[in-house]
């Protein structure tokens, strides 16, 4: 498959209008608020680092929470010893990651399959008990690592107050109300920051899929052993995605601390690697837009859904006559609230069932109906779904 | 292989950022508060913080039912329930400040991220002046940390480790439950009564921060009265089998258990450890005992016969008969069919503790009513005579001792006050070793 380098650009530009544009296309859907926002941006890094190890070559990773975990400690330790920029904080968190992600990955990458996957998962399991209990010292266990007042922070020179994170002086939290349209618009300084940095990582990866290194990864998804039997070792070439991968995870983590400054150990759990398993199938493993959608929809789900409570779903269904508010409320609370998981759940196994290349194959699917120029339903142009594994 | 139809996708962004476009700012405008969120409108908004799911969703559930009860009584529903016996009398049941109180929830899932972040939605999207909740130390910590950084007030709702109102400690941030070191100064003298001052003790404790003060709160209590520590040993958080960690017990020669264990790991271990024949068991000539320093009626009914005549403290518990208990237990009772645990009656008080301070300051700035609070001596709301110390922002007031009870006339009435330890035999000093580190710091308004 051809692509040119025009529409490469067009689809990078589109990619960061949206992405700059988020605060005012997303306040209408209720998920227009500061934090929200920054985890869109900040999952959306971990699931495109994500999917360079896993869309490209196939190798399933359950264990990138660690290295988002870990990232998060170094950029919290930054933030306690040297200062409250977050520019040591993120490129500290990076290496972290890397070096991290170094070592697991030269043991796990030993096997391939189901048991790299379990290699992964012990290693992330491993780390997460580290990190709640022997490691407190470091870790503050289950507590999580927080910034106090009484820090080094040799670089501020002990200056007074409340510590902030900040970018040479502009704080994270620093936040600005616009009023469009009669909607309440906030463009946040730490959202621009983790917008930034997602559009450059997008580019990234990018260029990774479309260079010689990113052929050489999806030729190992396709057949591995064919390239060995040809005399190439892959395993520099997993082993290179597997770190770049796992410093995606590891600056992802850095800018949680960042635009947060907290690090806990659930952050490594196994649920959470799962979730970008989960965020990058959903989205369509392998696309480059996919995980970034993927990474929305979960965060919007697990923010916006998991809050809406009965008061809510009354005032929704209050056009309806009273008898059938109350039955439609009992049954819609079932899948609201503490529910969430219930309705990702079902959207997952409809998106796994009819769309295996998850959402983006369901936009490309609605463009063909919508532009349909008489291609048959098996014409060439349709997709190949992106197998698990 | 990776596909892109990029001229079609293309096409619909681009009408999409079209159309984004369009939607150009139209009036600029700079927040002109005081305070973070400060109450505009005809309401003032409270942000519950509660478990909805994991391990202590039972918690969190009892303690959402609490702030509801709360929310009505201060807007002047239901029967008043406190307020009554509340011997600030600045609240009237007219809402606060003249405002009406709403609320919003957020589910903290027992996890810091997550409580943080749905603790800032409250804060940033629906505009919360106040974040309450919480069944666990840790996420207690971590939201204490944020509201200080986002200048709300928190008002902690279920937290024991002594870190709370210890080393972590911030400005903005109120507990009103009680803490490990309490416990220990509560429950030594009944042990002493009960069991004697030549004791080996052999802990179980839950492998993180809480456990861990707990632990060290309750063996400086007991090595005070003379007892001996044989051995402390750290089991991880959610071990379902403990069999292996009560074997060594047998052989060690202790004849006490103390578990540091909390919610279902404690139900698992007290449960193990009697049918392991722990209790009835003669060492040293003596009979072996076991311990439960927090002790809550939920756990006491996970375990159902193995808590009988198990000695631990709470923060209150229903049974009790002064005016203000008796309020809240028919109230909370009457809405819903059953008495209230301590956790609901921690953050039912916290609610209406916080209204009466907005109340009596006449503003929502969280500076205002961090002095309101700090300092406040209050009575009628369960606990008898209470301090809200300035210097930790603490709250210090009677400690109760339960035992498992023998003979329970319901499925509720499962443990009884044997003692009611006073307020001054629990007090200790701001800079106390255990509560060393860290500072309160100056109170944020935000904004």
């Amino acid at each position: 498959m051809t692509s040119s380098k025009t529409n490469d650009r067009i689809l990078l530009a589109v990619f960061s209008v949206l992405v700059l544009a988020g605060p005012i296309i997303l306040a209408p859907f209720g998920a227009g608020y500061p934090d929200l926002l920054q985890k869109f941006a900040i999952y959306g890094i971990f699931a495109i680092g994500f999917n360079i190890l896993f869309g490209l070559t196939g190798y399933l990773s359950f264990g990138h929470a660690a290295f988002l975990g870990v990232g998060s400690y170094a950029a919290v330790w930054m933030f306690k010893l040297l200062s409250m920029n977050v520019i040591p904080a993120i490129v500290f968190a990076v290496i972290v990651g890397g070096l991290f992600s170094l070592l697991i990955g030269y043991i796990s990458l030993r096997r391939s399959g189901i048991y790299f996957s379990i290699l992964t998962l012990a290693f992330a399991q491993m780390s997460y008990n580290l990190a709640y209990s022997v490691l407190t010292p470091i870790t503050n266990g289950e507590t999580g690592l927080q910034v106090t007042l009484d820090d080094p922070r040799i670089l501020d020179g002990g200056a007074a107050g409340q510590p902030f994170s900040n970018l040479f002086g502009l704080n994270m939290i620093e936040t600005t109300e616009v009023s469009i349209l009669g909607m309440a618009v906030q463009f946040n300084a730490g959202f621009y920051v983790c917008a930034a940095i997602l559009i450059g990582c997008f580019y990234i990866s990018l260029r990774l899929f479309r260079s010689p290194f990113g052929m050489m990864l999806k030729a190992v998804k396709s057949n591995q052993n064919r390239m060995s039997y040809t005399g190439l070792n892959t395993r520099p070439y997993t082993l290179a995605a597997f770190v770049i991968s796992g410093m995606f995870a590891g600056l992802a983590g850095g800018l949680l601390a960042a635009m947060d400054p907290l690090a806990g150990a659930e952050r490594m759990q196994w649920t959470a690697s799962g979730e970008v398993v989960l965020m990058t199938i959903l989205g369509g493993a392998g696309t480059l837009l996919g995980p970034v959608l993927g990474a929305g929809l979960i965060k919007y789900f697990e923010n916006i859904f998991s809050a809406i409570n009965e008061g809510v779903l009354m005032d929704f269904w209050s056009f309806l006559p009273e008898t059938l508010q109350h039955a439609v409320v009992s049954v819609s609370s079932l899948f609201v609230g503490e529910g969430w998981h219930l309705t990702l759940g079902l959207i997952f196994m409809v998106i796994v069932t009819f769309l295996p290349g998850g959402l983006i194959e369901g936009a490309s699917r609605l463009g063909r109906l919508v532009t349909n120029r008489g291609k048959g339903e098996n014409g060439a142009a349709r997709p190949a779904p992106a197998p698990a594994e | 292989m990776a596909n892109f139809t990029i001229s079609r996708r293309g096409l619909l962004k681009t009408s999409a950022v079209a159309g984004a476009g369009l939607a150009a700012p139209m009036v600029w405008r700079r927040p002109a508060y005081a305070y973070t969120n400060e109450p505009t409108g005809s309401s003032v908004i409270l942000g519950f913080n509660v478990p909805q799911t994991g391990a202590y969703a039972d918690e969190g559930a009892d303690e959402l039912r609490a702030y509801e009860l709360a929310v009505e009584h201060l807007n002047g529903g239901g029967d008043g329930g406190m307020l009554a016996t509340f011997s600030s009398k600045a609240l009237s049941g007219a809402g606060v400040n003249g405002k009406k109180v709403e609320f919003v929830t957020g589910d903290t899932q027992t996890k810091s991220d997550a409580a943080r972040a749905s603790a800032k939605r409250m804060i940033e999207r629906d505009g919360a002046s106040m974040i309450t909740g919480g069944s666990s130390s840790g996420v207690a910590v971590a939201v204490q940390g944020l509201c200080q950084e986002m200048g709300v007030i928190f008002m902690a709702g279920l937290t024991h480790s002594n870190d709370t109102t210890g080393k972590d400690k911030k400005a903005n941030g109120f507990r009103h439950f009680f803490n490990a070191y309490m416990s220990g100064a509560a429950l030594a003298p009944v042990l002493k009564s009960n069991y004697g001052s030549d004791r080996k003790a052999y802990h179980l404790t839950a492998d993180y921060t809480w456990g861990w003060t707990q632990e060290e709160s309750i063996a400086a209590a007991t090595e005070a009265l003379g007892w001996q520590t044989v051995e402390k040993v750290r089991t991880p958080l959610g071990a379902g089998d403990f069999s292996q960690y009560l074997t060594p017990v047998l052989n060690s020669g202790a004849d006490v258990l103390i578990l540091n264990h909390y919610g279902r790991d404690m139900v698992n271990s007290l449960t193990q450890a009697v049918q392991f024949g722990l209790k009835g068991k003669q060492v040293n000539g003596k009979n072996f005992e076991i311990v439960v320093p927090l002790y809550s009626r939920l756990m006491a009914q996970g375990a159902g016969e193995a808590v009988k005549g198990i000695y631990g403290s709470t923060n209150w518990h229903w049974s009790l008969q002064d005016e203000g208990s008796k309020a809240f237990v028919k109230s909370f009772g009457q809405k819903y069919g059953f008495p209230p645990s301590q956790a609901a009656h921690t953050c039912y008080v916290q609610a209406l503790l916080y209204a009466d301070a907005a109340q009596r300051a006449g503003s929502f700035n969280p500076c205002d009513i961090v002095a309101a609070l700090e300092g406040f001596e209050f009575d009628g709301m369960g606990n008898g005579p209470t301090l809200y110390r300035a210097e930790d922002h603490q709250c210090f007031k009677d400690v109760l001792v339960v035992r498992g009870k023998e003979n329970p006339t319901s499925q509720f009435d499962l443990l009884e006050v044997v003692d009611v330890t006073p307020a001054e035999q629990v007090t200790y000093a701001p800079d106390h070793p255990m509560f060393a580190g860290g500072e309160l710091g100056q109170c944020n308004p935000g904004a």
